[in-house]
């Protein structure tokens, strides 16, 4: 049972993670109909930003405080000198102009910080278990972007269904052409919901940066379960994206966790444990396709795209 | 020459570059300028040299260059490695005078960029339109499965730096494969050993779903007496969050456990091992896991974790000293492993160049020359056996500070002159 709740909590950290990640790419995708395949090297930067800044400015608080803000500068400073031209162009192009980014930013980051890697280290308060339920100890730092991440989530609740600004973000995403003719500075709100969604990704990076350590292209991999919750949440919808991501998150890691064992009652030992580990890894690209057949436009659709 | 060869396999083997110029297929001498794209100027290059090799005659039966392949990750996050590889083989040519039995080496570097495919790719690429005499390099075990066939099938001489398949030991052999490094269950099968030394009694083994991992995990099993409580292969190379694994850790209790996590991998995995709690409440053993590359990333965290090597930075013979003072005084870095291991590559196939005389056309006298191993290796002793894999000392190392340095120190030896398992099913042909 001990077991089953530690995993559980695993996943929900996990899921709330990748919710960071693919809100901005929802944003993105849903408001300025952009597919930003780069969303995954503004999750680098912010890494990369938080690891630097820590080291020099000796606290961790302050640190990831400064990459924040550092992030979402790159990101507006992105939207104006790049994202902007490609508005309005074939989707096609989108994914040319973005993958090149990729390869840009990773050289960057080569450039600058050598190929090596940096490590993000936690101050000891974070680095050490905590008793959550009697007998069950927990990772507090992993507890804490469970805390951190509920928190935005709230947060962007509040600013997306109560605020003005939340409400051009949601008649963005149903109908640009109408927020546009309605005299809405549609370039403005497009810096800001681009840099919003750089610096959610760069929170998402340096939050996973103590555990996975700060590395080029580490957010390639991470990217195409965004995309995949995005999709399954229905392009657009933040809450769709929250839904998703928990789901994937525990899908994932209860997947990794316990059909192994499953496998093993039926197959050898080791053909089990080979097999396993590319199985379960399918479990969530199952679940995608299962949605997409039931509900192709996403769990909560945003709008008639 | 062969030109009509070289310019159909140029064709096949960098094909999106070329698809438009089918129709130059046939006896076509120009297809150096006829290949647009970003490798014309070294095939440029390639093809004036080939040209000078025309005209010196058809009387030059000696070589006139030693062209060496080196096939290696040079990319991406674990460039690391590649890195410290070519570093090593470039320092292993300064030390020969960039000659071998007094004729100059040419050594064509070629990113894998971590992937079988485009290891096997670039692999066939070296031996078909290159040429080359020797191929070396290799640190992912899969990588080397899959360009091993293209390897053997030309004839050509591949000495793998790292990787270790056990397939290659056993089953797999061939008179045209050495290694200068080690078989992948025979480090692990150490660590095991020592398990029993220190009398641990029960295990839970960890490591990466892919060739090497399975040898790895398989190895500690073989040689450990106490129980293995639990086994977990996890996705490689892109999972790298454990946290479901570690639980697993947890609820078994076991004595201590085994890891394998080369590269970046063995950073992210100390780190998630010290947060779930496990550091220092369950005694953690590896094989690969902690090297000089991983180390400035690990820090503390890989201090009091033993791990076994075939070759430690302080080992204290000549070639050794040699090889650790003049790397670090040329690249203001700590030379690892894997390093090493390509330093003795170049070593062993220099050594085979001079017995020779460079008469490289003479297959069955460079393999009988490499065979002997006849070289100062910087892990000390270093001879083959029947399978072309090296029968060697596996030595203990430990973490230790060193200032505000972390360095790796042997503490043991705990097993002398060690033959894999393997070389039983290894049936080489005589000739």
């Amino acid at each position: 049972m001990t077991l089953f709740i530690e995993q559980c909590l695993n996943g929900l950290q996990f899921g709330l993670l990748l919710f960071m990640l693919a809100a901005g790419l929802t944003l993105v995708f849903g408001i300025m109909d952009l597919v930003n395949l780069a969303h995954g090297s503004l999750y680098m930067i912010g890494a990369y930003f938080a690891a630097t800044l820590t080291a020099w400015t000796g606290s961790f608080l302050l640190g990831v405080a400064m990459a924040l803000v550092g992030t979402l500068l790159v990101g507006m400073v992105l939207e104006v000198v790049v994202m902007r031209r490609l508005y309005g162009r074939d989707h096609l192009d989108h994914v040319l102009a973005t993958f090149g980014l990729i390869l840009f930013f990773d050289e960057t980051v080569r450039l600058i910080w050598g190929p090596a890697g940096l490590s993000l280290p936690l101050p000891s308060w974070l680095n050490a278990p905590v008793q959550i339920l009697p007998g069950v100890y927990y990772s507090a730092y992993k507890l804490s972007i469970i805390i951190v991440s509920l928190a935005v989530a709230a947060g962007l609740y509040f600013l997306v269904m109560r605020t003005r600004v939340g409400m051009l973000i949601r008649a963005g995403a149903s109908n640009r052409e109408m927020v546009g003719a309605l005299g809405v500075n549609i370039k403005l709100l497009y810096t800001l919901v681009f840099g919003l969604g750089a610096a959610l990704a760069g929170l998402a990076g340096l939050m996973q940066a103590p555990i996975l350590t700060v590395q080029i292209g580490m957010g390639e991999i991470i990217i195409i379960l965004a995309f995949v919750i995005t999709v399954i949440g229905g392009i657009g919808s933040i809450r769709g994206a929250f839904v998703a991501a928990i789901f994937v998150g525990l899908v994932d890691t209860l997947g990794r966790a316990f059909f192994p064992d499953l496998l093993r009652m039926v197959l050898s030992p080791a053909a089990a444990s080979t097999a396993a580990p590319a199985l379960s890894s399918m479990l969530i690209y199952l679940l995608m396709a299962i949605v997409l057949v039931l509900k192709p436009e996403g769990l909560f659709s945003a709008g008639n795209k | 020459m062969p030109w009509d060869a070289s310019g159909t396999s140029d064709l096949i083997f960098s094909g999106w570059t070329n698809t438009g110029n089918f129709r130059y297929i046939g006896p076509s001498k120009a297809w150096a300028e006829k290949a647009p794209g970003r490798n014309t100027m070294r095939k440029t290059l390639l093809a004036a040299s080939a040209a000078l090799l025309l005209a010196a005659g058809p009387a030059a039966a000696q070589q006139k260059t030693i062209k060496i392949g080196f096939i290696s990750t040079f990319s991406g996050p674990v460039a690391v490695i590649g890195n410290d590889m070519r570093n090593s083989f470039e320092l292993a040519l300064d030390h020969l005078g960039r000659k071998m039995g007094g004729i100059p080496v040419e050594v064509i570097y070629e990113d894998d960029g971590f992937k079988p495919e485009v290891g096997k790719q670039k692999t066939d690429k070296l031996i078909e339109s290159d040429k080359v005499d020797f191929i070396t390099g290799y640190i992912w075990s899969n990588v080397l499965l899959a360009s091993l066939k293209s390897a053997v099938d030309a004839k050509t001489f591949l000495i793998t730096a790292n990787a270790g398949p056990s397939q290659l030991a056993g089953e797999l052999c061939s008179p045209y494969v050495f290694s200068s490094s080690w078989n992948n269950d025979q480090t692990p099968q150490s660590v095991g050993m020592y398990m029993n030394q220190k009398n641990v009694k029960s295990v839970f083994l960890i490591g990466p779903n892919y060739a090497a991992g399975k040898d790895m995990l398989a190895g500690v099993a073989s040689t450990f007496k106490g129980k293995v409580v639990g086994q977990e292969l996890t996705k490689w190379p892109d999972q790298l969050d454990f946290s479901a694994e570690l639980a697993k850790v947890k609820d078994a209790k076991p004595d201590a456990v085994f890891v394998f996590y080369p590269g970046r991998a063995g950073v992210q995995f100390l780190t998630q091992y010290a947060q779930a709690g496990l550091k220092g409440t369950i005694p953690l053993y590896t094989a690969f896991t902690i090297d000089e590359l991983s180390l400035p990333l690990q820090k503390d965290l890989a201090l009091g974790v033993p791990g076994a090597q075939q070759w430690v930075n302080d080992l204290p013979n000549d070639a050794n000293k040699k090889f650790v003072a003049e790397y670090r005084k040329k690249y203001n870095s700590r030379p690892s492993f894997y390093g090493a291991q390509s330093y003795d590559a170049a070593m062993l196939i220099n050594s085979a160049v001079v017995a020779t005389k460079g008469n490289l056309s003479d297959k069955n006298a460079v393999r009988k020359a490499l065979e002997k191993a006849d070289f100062k290796s910087v892990r000390g002793g270093f001879k083959f056996g029947p399978n072309h894999v090296p029968i060697q000392n596996f030595y203990l190392q430990d973490v230790v500070k060193d200032g505000n340095e972390f360095v790796l120190k042997t503490t043991a030896t705990i097993v002398k002159d060690f033959q894999d398992g393997h070389h039983t099913k290894c049936k080489m042909p005589a000739n």
